[in-house]
C-alpha cells in the first residue's frame, strides 16, 4: 500500500539523458497512477484549494471524476473555469497556488492538482475530445489583442458566450509567451499548445496573425471602421531590460527573449530550420526568475555549461522550486550573491568573460526582500563566450501610445479595474502582463476571464438601454 | 498567406517583388519596413519597403540575396506565396511628420548605395506628391548593379556613379556630394543616406565635416521586429536604443558604425554554413561546421 501522506511519483525523464534533448522533462501521470493519486482528494466541502487557484476551477469536483474513472467529465469540470488546462497543468506555480493550500500539504505532500489536470487535459486530446461551444451566436463583434494566455481565455470565454472573436496577433504563430518563451521541454509547442489553440478556434474564434496593433491597424479602427464593439488587449509585456552595463552590447549577449525566441517558435535548436542561435560553449545567464531557468536549461541542452548569476540567495529565486531543482539536476551551476559589473570583451568585440562582485544580504526592502549590498574589493571574473539578461521585462508602449485615451501608469502598464478589466477607453479592456507587468500564465488567463465578464456586461448594457 | 503579383530580377543581383497585403500597404508611410519568412522552417527577415498602393493593396520589397534565406527567396515567382508577412514596422521617416510650409523651405539630399536605393524611392516619391523635389545621388559598384533609375528620374533630381565608373562617372556617393557641396554651389539642410553600413558611416563622415545634418536608415540583425527581445540594438548617443521600434533611421552623427558593424558580423559563419548547405544540397555534410570561421 502506498504511503497516503506523499504524492504518487510522476514519471520524468532521467537528468542525464533529458539534458541532452528537448523532449518533455515530466512524463505525466497514466491512468493507473492519476486515480491513485485523485484518491488522496479529501474531497473537503470548503476547498481551500480553490481559493487558490486564480480562475477557480472545481478542484474537488474534477479530481472526484478522475477518481471514478469518469476523464470526460472531469474534462468538462474544468473546462467551466480553465481554457487552457494542458498548459497550466504544466506551468503553473501549483506549489503557492491551489497545492499550498490543500490540507493534505499540512501533515504530508498535497495532493498532485497540477498533475491531474495534466492528465485530464492530456487524456481529453489523445480521445478527441473538444470544448463545447455556444448554441448560439449573438452577432456582436469582439476584437482580442494578443495570442498568449489572457487573450486565448478571453477570446474563448466570449466564444462561449455566443460572442464573434477575432484575435489579432503581431507574430506569426499564435500562444504568445507559450510559443516563444517557454521552451519545449516545459511545454510541449505542438502536442500541448497548437492543440490548445485548436480547441479555442474550434469554439469560434478566428485567430489573424502577422498584424500589429498600432502599426498594421490600430484599436480606434478597429472600433470605427472594423465594426468591432469592444477590444480586449492582451498584449503582454514583452520589452527586455538590460543592465546599462560596460560590455553588454557585445557580440554573444542576448535578452533571455531574444535567446527563447530563437530557440522556441524559431527552432534554432533544430538543424532543419534556417533561424541560427550562438552555440556557446560556456553560458552566464544573469537572473533568477522562471525566464532564468528556461534560458539556462535551454543553453546547457544546446551544449554548453551553464553558470546561473543572480544578486540575491537561493532562498529568494523567484523561480518555481520545481525548475530549480530541475536546472540544478541537469546540472546548472549557480553563483548565488554575486552581480555582474561588467562584461569583458576581445578585439572583435565577442564575450570573453564576466565579471562580478560578491554581495550580501542587507535590510527588507520595500517589497520584503532582504535587499543585497555589495561587498567592496570581491570582484572576480567568470570565464564565458556567451551571456543572457534574463531581467524581466515591460509593457511594450506601442498600443497605448497609438490608442486615443488609454491610460497607463508611470511603468507604462495600462490601467485596468481587476474585476472586469476595464481601462480609461469605452469599450477597451485589458488584462494579464499588461496591466501589471510580467507575472503568471494563469493570473493572465484569471485577467481574462474577468476582461470576458467586463465585456459582456457592456455589450449588453449598451443593448439594453 | 501572402501571394506574390509580380516577381522581377532588377539587376544582376537585386530582386523586387509586389505582394498582396493589404492591412500593410494601407498603413506604410516611407522609412518603414516589412519582416517575411518565407514557409514554416524559414526565418524571419527584414526587407525594406520600395513602394506601396493602399488601393490595390500591394507592398513592393527589393533585396539582394546574400545568405541562405534570401537565395532560396530570389527563387519565388509570380503565383507563389509567402507564409509571413507583417508591417509596417518601424518609425516612419520624420519628413513625413513635419510641417510641409517648412519642409519645403528646407534642401534635401538623399545618398542611396546599392539595395539602399529601394528604401529612397519611397522618401523622394513622397515628397514628390508633396510639391518637394530632392536631389538624390545613387551609387552603384558597376553599372549592371543599377537600379530603379528611371523610376527615380521622375521624382527627383537624380546623380548616378558607378565605383568602376562603368556608367555616366566614376566614384563613390561621398565623391559626388563632395563635388556638389565644394565646387557647384549646392547647400543643403538636410542629408538622408541609406546603403551598406560601411557606406552609412563614410558618408556621416563627410557630412560632419560638411556640417550637414545627416539621417541614417540602420539595418542591424533582427528578429521579431517589434521591441521584444532586442536583438538589433544599437548605440545612438551613448544610449541603447531598438532598431526595429525607435528606428529604423537614426541621427547618424551619433550613431555607433563601428560597434553596428561588429555586430552585424555575429552570425557570420553560422550564415556561411547555411548558405552552403543550401549551395551543395545533398552533398554537404557539414565539412564547414568545424572550421570556427572568423568568429
Amino acid at each position: 500500500m502506498a504511503d497516503v501522506l506523499k504524492k504518487v511519483p510522476v514519471r520524468e525523464q532521467a537528468p542525464k539523458v533529458r539534458a541532452t534533448n528537448f523532449e518533455e522533462v515530466c512524463l505525466g501521470y497514466n491512468k493507473e497512477e492519476a486515480m491513485e493519486e485523485a484518491n488522496r482528494c479529501l474531497g473537503c466541502k470548503k476547498a481551500k484549494c480553490m481559493e487558490g487557484c486564480p480562475v477557480s476551477i472545481n478542484i474537488p469536483g474534477f479530481v472526484h471524476e478522475v477518481k471514478e474513472g469518469n476523464f470526460e467529465k472531469a474534462y468538462q469540470i474544468i473546462g467551466e473555469s480553465s481554457a487552457l488546462p494542458a498548459v497550466c497543468g504544466r506551468v503553473c506555480p501549483q506549489e503557492t497556488q491551489c497545492e499550498g493550500k490543500c490540507i493534505r500539504g499540512l501533515k504530508g505532500e498535497a495532493v498532485s492538482i497540477g498533475k491531474l489536470e495534466r492528465f485530464v487535459a492530456d487524456w481529453a486530446k489523445e480521445n478527441g475530445i473538444k470544448p463545447v461551444p455556444a448554441a448560439q451566436r449573438n452577432g456582436h463583434k469582439v476584437a482580442v489583442i494578443g495570442s498568449g494566455p489572457s487573450g486565448l481565455t478571453c477570446a474563448g470565454d466570449l466564444a462561449k458566450m455566443g460572442y464573434d472573436v477575432t484575435i489579432f496577433e503581431a507574430l506569426h504563430k499564435a500562444g504568445g509567451v507559450l510559443v516563444y518563451g517557454i521552451p519545449e521541454f516545459r511545454l510541449p509547442k505542438d502536442k500541448v499548445v497548437a492543440a490548445e489553440v485548436e480547441n479555442v478556434k474550434s469554439l469560434g474564434v478566428k485567430i489573424e496573425t502577422n498584424v500589429i496593433i498600432g502599426k498594421s491597424v490600430t484599436i480606434d479602427e478597429l472600433l470605427k471602421d472594423e465594426g468591432f464593439e469592444a477590444v480586449f488587449i492582451g498584449s503582454g509585456a514583452g520589452l527586455p531590460m538590460f543592465m546599462g552595463i560596460p560590455g553588454e552590447q557585445a557580440n554573444g549577449v542576448f535578452s533571455a527573449n531574444e535567446y527563447l525566441t530563437r530557440n522556441n517558435l524559431m527552432k534554432a535548436f533544430r538543424e532543419d530550420y534556417d533561424t541560427p542561435i550562438a552555440h556557446g560553449k560556456k553560458v552566464a545567464v544573469v537572473g533568477g526568475g522562471n525566464v532564468a531557468m528556461d534560458a539556462a536549461r535551454t543553453a546547457l541542452r544546446l551544449g554548453a555549461e551553464v553558470h546561473i548569476i543572480y544578486r540575491r540567495s537561493e532562498a529568494e529565486l523567484p523561480a518555481r522550486k520545481e525548475e530549480v531543482h530541475h536546472a540544478k539536476e541537469e546540472g546548472v551551476q549557480f553563483d548565488l550573491l554575486c552581480n555582474p559589473v561588467e562584461i569583458l570583451t576581445d578585439d572583435k568585440d565577442w564575450v570573453t568573460g564576466i565579471k562580478c562582485i560578491r554581495m550580501e544580504l542587507g535590510e527588507p526592502d520595500a517589497s520584503g526582500r532582504r535587499r543585497p549590498v555589495e561587498i567592496p574589493g570581491s570582484e572576480f571574473t567568470i570565464d564565458v563566450d556567451t551571456v543572457i539578461m534574463s531581467l524581466g521585462t515591460s509593457p511594450n508602449p506601442l498600443i497605448s501610445s497609438t490608442t486615443i485615451g488609454l491610460d497607463v501608469n508611470k511603468r507604462k502598464c495600462i490601467i485596468a479595474d481587476e474585476e472586469f478589466g476595464k481601462t480609461s477607453k469605452e469599450g477597451v479592456y485589458a488584462g494579464g502582463d499588461a496591466v501589471t507587468g510580467a507575472a503568471t500564465v494563469i493570473l493572465a488567463m484569471g485577467a481574462g476571464k474577468a476582461g470576458a465578464r467586463g465585456i459582456d456586461e457592456y455589450i449588453k448594457s449598451k443593448y439594453a438601454k | 498567406m501572402y501571394k506574390i503579383l509580380n516577381a522581377e530580377k532588377l539587376s544582376a543581383n537585386v530582386f523586387l517583388m509586389d505582394v498582396e497585403a493589404p492591412r500593410v500597404a494601407k498603413h506604410c508611410l516611407p522609412g518603414q519596413f516589412v519582416i517575411v519568412k518565407m514557409d514554416e522552417i524559414g526565418e524571419r527577415i527584414p526587407l525594406t519597403i520600395c513602394d506601396y498602393d493602399a488601393e490595390k493593396g500591394t507592398v513592393t520589397i527589393v533585396f539582394q540575396p546574400a545568405g541562405a534565406s534570401t537565395t532560396r527567396m530570389a527563387q519565388l515567382k509570380a503565383g507563389d506565396y509567402f507564409e509571413d508577412f507583417v508591417g509596417p514596422l518601424g518609425q516612419p521617416s520624420e519628413l513625413c511628420h513635419e510641417d510641409l510650409e517648412e519642409l519645403k523651405k528646407k534642401k534635401i539630399v538623399f545618398v542611396a548605395g546599392g539595395v539602399g536605393t529601394a528604401p529612397v524611392y519611397p522618401q523622394v516619391k513622397w515628397l514628390h506628391e508633396h510639391g518637394i523635389t530632392a536631389d538624390a545621388i545613387v551609387g552603384a559598384k558597376t553599372k549592371d548593379l543599377l537600379i530603379l533609375e528611371d523610376k527615380m528620374k521622375e521624382v527627383c533630381n537624380l546623380y548616378v556613379t558607378t565605383d568602376d565608373g562603368s556608367y555616366v562617372r566614376k566614384g563613390m556617393g561621398t565623391d559626388v556630394l563632395r563635388d556638389l557641396v565644394q565646387n557647384q554651389g549646392k547647400e543643403y539642410d538636410l542629408c538622408v543616406a541609406i546603403g551598406p553600413m560601411i557606406m552609412m558611416k563614410f558618408v556621416c563622415l563627410l557630412t560632419k565635416e560638411l556640417n550637414i545634418p545627416t539621417v541614417v536608415s540602420m539595418n542591424p540583425i533582427m528578429v521579431d521586429g517589434t521591441g521584444m527581445c532586442g536583438a538589433c540594438r544599437l548605440m545612438v548617443g551613448g544610449e541603447v536604443k531598438f532598431a526595429c521600434v525607435d528606428g529604423p533611421e537614426f541621427d547618424g552623427h551619433k550613431v555607433d558604425f563601428d560597434l553596428a558593424m561588429k555586430r552585424q558580423q555575429m552570425y557570420k559563419t553560422e550564415e556561411g554554413r547555411a548558405l552552403l548547405k543550401l549551395q551543395e544540397g545533398d552533398t554537404h555534410h557539414g565539412g564547414c561546421g568545424h572550421c570556427g570561421g572568423d568568429k
